[in-house]
């Protein structure tokens, strides 16, 4: 398994925001997790990620013990997360958006004696393209729609070519086609990356991934396979009270 | 890409050009270079300044230019990084001290042991303050700095009055001039050459690093220090470095102020002139080098002028010349010809760069 996430929880005070969720992911695998507001979803992503350390459980990525590793030891070990609120570098051009995070692990000395931008000029262009901002290379990130704010950061996250990517409500506040696109453009990164995504479009998510797990009160509800989770009973029915 | 593909030259900011290969023309950014205009006319003004300029305001422009050399290093440190130190004047003032005592106690007065030993005292002591207040596990508090830099800065002008070895409140006075083989630099001309050929040189090591890819990671730590950690970066190893380097710039312009005035005294070190370097810095514009340089020239400038025609009020207007300009320039005055997308810059690699990449 590529990640295994066992017995997770955080408590913030009084709020249990998890209470011994688990998620395990597989390589090349787009695993959805789901849930009503408030279900523990972005917690969970965070404690993954490393920008929350779980009261109790333990994260193991790559057979390695993650639980008390910084974001950027994560990040090093090739886990890469997606903010729910975009926070791509606004008065930097689109360009350099993309060459700050490709240029991340460069040794202090290329950095300083800029050796590697010559080099990574073709990545930065190809990533760009990729996600259909090439034309806008130059403007700066505030400049964007939110749905191209989105996307630039999509591209960042996948800059640093980590074996998992966390995007957590990648779709939110886009439009019909921006997610029609949004779905387009995840498709290839399967290939040589898995990816944990926290959505409330169900019709998105199901389109896209191969396993879901759903969460209700910081607990795990289900998990399996989209076909699974769909005749699962529990899962209708909190889906259905809530509505 | 199913369109023919074409090789599109847009360039972007300065000495920045980018091919693409992409079908649609990309458009050219319509950034004018305002920047380089602008060095220019400072750098031959100060270059012209003591053939203009009666003796003694040409001891006065060394000094300044000392300052602005010292602005540079707040500069850095604030306006590229973001680590908001208001302690300063602690690397700028030891350094300042550590010289004086040298020449002092052990007659070492030649530029070329005086100014490096300067420099090392103040990257000395910022890396030693750095490396606390920085270096920890997580990410620390812009509060945290602020106030531990004040901290520093305070303590060590305390210890500087009640200090008997280093002169007490009277600081050390009469240190000797600077020399180089025979020749000793005093007050003059000459002094304000060496003082601008060193600010120079500072300036474009500077502007060398800030525009390199490491000045990419530093925009990146500036804006969003999480998200570049997101990424990889060890975001507080680059912090502590910069602040390093500020530090040793501010060392080297501390031994030459104590050369330059021949005292020093406990104000040096503390939270006074810690204060007036990050008024420069606001003042003429963060974030460009050559607004922490106007910056410094207009206060000190603007403080000379005023105190000799308004001797009683001249530090209120003063005062409220400061706030008008940080209240409705927040980005300097530097903001009033240089665009947001200039001052950002880009980053992007030369043509001779990618022409060398495989």
């Amino acid at each position: 398994m590529l990640l295994e996430a066992a017995g997770i929880s955080k408590i913030f005070g009084k709020l249990t925001a998890l209470d011994g969720a688990a998620l395990t992911v597989g390589e090349n695998e787009f695993h959805g997790l789901i849930g009503p507001n408030g279900s523990g979803k972005s917690t969970l992503m965070k404690c993954i990620a490393g920008a929350e350390v779980p009261t109790q459980g333990k994260v193991s990525f790559v057979n390695a013990d993650i639980t008390s590793f910084t974001p950027t030891e994560r990040a090093r070990a090739g886990m890469s997360l997606k903010f729910q609120i975009t926070s791509v570098l606004p008065s930097l051009t689109l360009y350099d958006n993309i060459l700050l995070a490709l240029q991340a692990q460069s040794s202090l000395l290329d950095l300083v004696f800029s050796c590697t931008r010559g080099l990574l000029h073709d990545q930065v262009m190809t990533m760009l393209t990729q996600f259909r901002l090439a034309e806008r290379a130059f403007d700066a990130a505030a400049a964007l729609s939110h749905g191209q704010q989105q996307w630039l950061e999509i591209a960042m996250a996948l800059a640093g070519k980590p074996k998992l990517l966390l995007l957590d409500e990648p779709t939110g506040g886009m439009s019909l086609e921006e997610r029609r696109v949004t779905g387009e453009l995840l498709q290839p990164i399967k290939k040589h990356c898995s990816l944990v995504i926290v959505e409330h479009d169900l019709d998105f998510i199901r389109d896209i991934c191969d396993r879901l797990t759903v969460l209700d009160q910081g607990k795990v509800l289900a998990s399996g396979t989209v076909s699974e989770i769909q005749a699962n009973k529990s899962v209708q029915e909190i889906y259905l009270r809530r509505a | 890409m199913g369109a023919a593909k074409q090789a599109v030259h847009a360039d972007v900011g300065d000495e920045t050009d980018v091919s693409v290969t992409e079908s649609a023309p990309i458009k050219r950014s319509s950034v004018r270079k305002v920047l380089p205009i602008v060095e220019g006319v400072v750098l031959i003004a100060a270059l012209l300044a003591p053939l203009v300029l009666q003796d003694y305001l040409t001891v006065f422009a060394t000094r300044v230019i000392i300052l602005a050399l010292f602005a540079l290093s707040f500069d850095l440190v604030w306006g590229y990084a973001g680590i908001m130190s208001f302690g300063q004047a602690l690397f700028f003032g030891s350094a300042g001290y550590g010289v004086a005592l040298l020449a002092r106690d052990l007659d070492i007065t030649n530029i070329l042991l005086v100014l490096p030993a300067g420099t090392i005292i103040g990257l000395t002591f910022a890396l030693l303050l750095g490396g606390f207040l920085l270096l920890g596990r997580h990410p620390s508090s812009v509060i945290f700095v602020s106030l531990g830099t004040l901290t520093g800065s305070y303590a060590a002008d305390r210890l500087a009055r009640g200090w008997y070895y280093l002169g007490g409140q009277n600081g050390i006075p009469s240190i000797s001039s600077m020399t180089l083989g025979g020749y000793e630099f005093s007050e003059g001309p000459a002094f304000y050459y060496l003082v601008l050929g060193i600010l120079v040189v500072v300036y474009l090591l500077c502007r060398f690093l800030v525009r390199s890819q490491f000045g990419l990671a530093l925009a990146g730590l500036r804006e969003n220090e999480q998200r570049i950690a997101f990424f990889g970066y060890k975001a507080q190893h680059l912090k502590a470095i910069i602040f390093a380097i500020g530090g040793a710039i501010a060392g080297l312009a501390g031994s030459l102020y104590a050369f330059h005035e021949g005292f020093v005294w406990p104000n040096m070190v503390g939270v006074v002139v810690s204060t007036q370097v990050v008024l420069y810095v606001l003042f003429g514009g963060s974030g460009t080098l050559i607004g922490a340089v106007i910056g410094a020239v207009i206060v000190e400038g603007v403080s000379f002028w005023l105190s000799d025609n308004y001797r009683d009020i001249w530090p209120i207007i003063l005062g409220l010349l400061l706030l008008l300009v940080i209240l409705f320039r927040p980005l300097g005055l530097i903001s009033f010809v240089l665009g947001e997308r200039e001052r950002v810059g880009s980053f992007g690699a030369t043509r001779k760069e990618k022409q060398n990449a495989p």
